[in-house]
């Protein structure tokens, strides 16, 4: 089976700046992948590449197998986005939009569809609303609805939920839960990492333009194994035991890596007996964030 | 084929949708201009015997119409989809560089013609004109219309803010329309201007267009068609190798 994605040294410079360095990837048909990175790390610039808004400077990328340049036609036929900025065209209904869209596509006669659509992202109501009279929310969905007029195998989403209400992210993870679980690749762009933890089978982590991570969700938590206990205190000192153990966090609460819940018990003995009081206790699994924190952390 | 059509369709429902703007204001323009030139001018030029100048300068109104109205369709779509990030629902799909400079540079056409349509019915109202010999006059009307549409394509893939669009226009298109002889023949100009209009590739779709009413002009009717044709052919050729590249399109 081919690959639903394959990038191999893919290089790409904006003038003085190298927006993508050597990056090598490939997401099999059926994934639900998560691309992750800082702002500025590339993850826009690949997607722009995949999407032919971008031509590479090096490197062979292709989707289900066809080269998004040589044989551009047949990859973007493949390939469903959706844009990161809120964009529309004010001049058209949700209907209108939507047909329009179907038509580049080659696709005429595409209303059973459309509907289907329409219903899924709950558009019904305003299928014969202007563009400009929607809400964010509202046209955040049609933007969804139109990656997906020509019913492309691979969705590519970057960052769908920016600003979007939880209701409305809940449902669109839903849905596109739904068009995975159908076959439709998805990969996805997010800066909510517990949403790429959730849904994500595989994460790549972009860095300055290069792949700095590549496996699956399950083994980079495996790797910040262990539990993190952060704590208040009142006065705000630690016993001399704990010292070398724990530092500060941003918010200049303490925090402590813990092999096992039962060395709480330990922890909290140790700060009566000094006659520190505690502010406030949480412990905290190993999440995707912190896997994150740490692979941009180091060089 | 379907995506050239839905993109075509998509353009001219586009303008469509403010016709008062992309049409009626247009024609009442011309139709102002009309009232007003050929009052204060029409006892004093005759520019071909036996034709008035109210005659004389119908054609050459709705052909100046119909250009700045190609112009406009192409560039205004694309400046305005570009700085409104549209755009992209045309550069995700499938469809071919030809595909996209077709749709663009017909719609221009279509608005031309419709525009410059409606300037000849509205302002034979004060003056009669000769039935135009359709051939020449739909020659002339085409190629203008394409010329005009696929310069307005390349300027608005050019530009990257309404601002430089309207530089373009108001500092290109505008004087090489109103100095294209519209408004009177360039051969009552001193030889020296004569000579820069001549330069001038809109004077040969006036004076062409001109011809298929009156059936006299400044120039051969056969070189400005040959002139016409030729800057039609180049500025496709420019048009298709920007959008082939994706200048300004794809980074």
């Amino acid at each position: 089976m081919v690959p639903a994605i394959s990038v191999r040294s893919l290089s790409k410079r904006y003038g003085s700046l190298q927006a993508l360095d050597g990056v090598d990837l490939q997401v099999e048909q059926g994934e639900f992948f998560a691309l992750l990175g800082p702002n500025g790390a590339g993850k826009t610039t690949l997607i722009s590449v995949l999407a032919g808004l971008a031509r590479p400077d090096a490197g062979d990328v292709r989707v289900m197998g066809h080269d998004v340049v040589r044989d551009y036609r047949s990859a973007r036929r493949a390939l469903g986005v959706v844009p990161q900025e809120l964009v529309f065209d004010p001049f058209f209904t949700v209907r209108e939009t939507l047909r329009i869209q179907s038509g580049y596509f080659g696709l005429r006669h595409n209303d059973a569809w459309i509907d289907e659509i329409i219903d899924r992202l709950d558009l019904r109501s305003k299928a014969h609303a202007n563009m400009r009279a929607l809400s964010g929310g509202m046209k955040r969905r049609v933007l969804v609805a139109q990656a997906l007029v020509h019913k492309p195998p691979v969705i590519i989403l970057d960052e769908p939920t920016a600003g979007v209400d939880v209701e409305l992210r809940q449902g669109l993870w839903e849905f596109v839960g739904s068009l995975n679980a159908a076959g439709h690749t998805i990969v996805l762009t997010t800066h909510y990492l517990e949403e790429a933890e959730t849904l994500c089978g595989r994460v790549a982590m972009l860095k300055q333009g290069r792949v700095v991570a590549l496996d699956t969700t399950r083994n980079l938590l495996a790797d910040v194994s262990g539990l993190q206990l952060q704590m208040r205190l009142e006065p705000d000192r630690l016993p001399a035991q704990f010292e070398g153990r724990a530092r500060r966090d941003a918010e200049g609460a303490w925090v402590m890596a813990l092999g096992r819940h039962a060395e709480i018990a330990d922890v909290a003995v140790a700060l009566r007996a000094e006659g520190v009081e505690v502010k406030d206790l949480r412990v905290r699994e190993p999440d995707l964030e912190e896997a994150f924190v740490r692979i941009m952390g180091r060089r | 084929m379907i995506g050239f059509r839905t993109l075509l369709y998509k353009e001219l429902l586009r303008f469509w949708k403010v016709s008062f703007q992309t049409i009626a204001a247009p024609v009442l323009t011309a139709l102002l201009y009309m009232l007003v030139f050929s009052h204060v001018l029409e006892s004093r030029v005759e520019v071909f015997p036996g034709v008035s100048y109210g005659a004389f300068l119908i054609p050459g109104l709705a052909m100046m119409s119909l250009l700045q109205n190609a112009f406009a369709n192409t560039s205004s779509s694309l400046v305005q989809s570009k700085v409104t990030g549209n755009i992209v629902f045309i550069l995700l799909p499938p469809l071919s560089h030809a595909e996209f400079y077709w749709a663009y540079v017909i719609a221009a056409m279509v608005r031309g013609m419709l525009v410059g349509a409606g300037v000849f019915l509205v302002t034979l109202v004060t003056v009669s004109v000769p039935f135009p010999n359709l051939l020449w006059a739909l020659a002339f009307a085409m190629l203008g219309g394409g010329i005009l549409g696929a310069l307005g394509l390349i300027a608005g893939i050019w530009a990257d803010k309404f601002d430089q669009m309207a530089a373009f226009q108001n500092f290109v298109v505008m004087p090489l329309t109103f100095l294209s002889g519209v408004f009177y023949s360039i051969h009552t100009l001193p030889p020296f201007w004569q000579a820069v209009s001549h330069l001038n590739p809109i004077f040969y779709m006036i004076d062409g267009f001109r011809y298929a009413f009156f059936g006299a002009s400044d120039r051969s009717p056969w070189m400005s068609l040959a002139i016409v044709t030729g800057c039609f052919t180049a500025l496709s050729f420019a048009s298709l190798q920007m959008i082939r590249r994706g200048y300004k399109l794809r980074h």
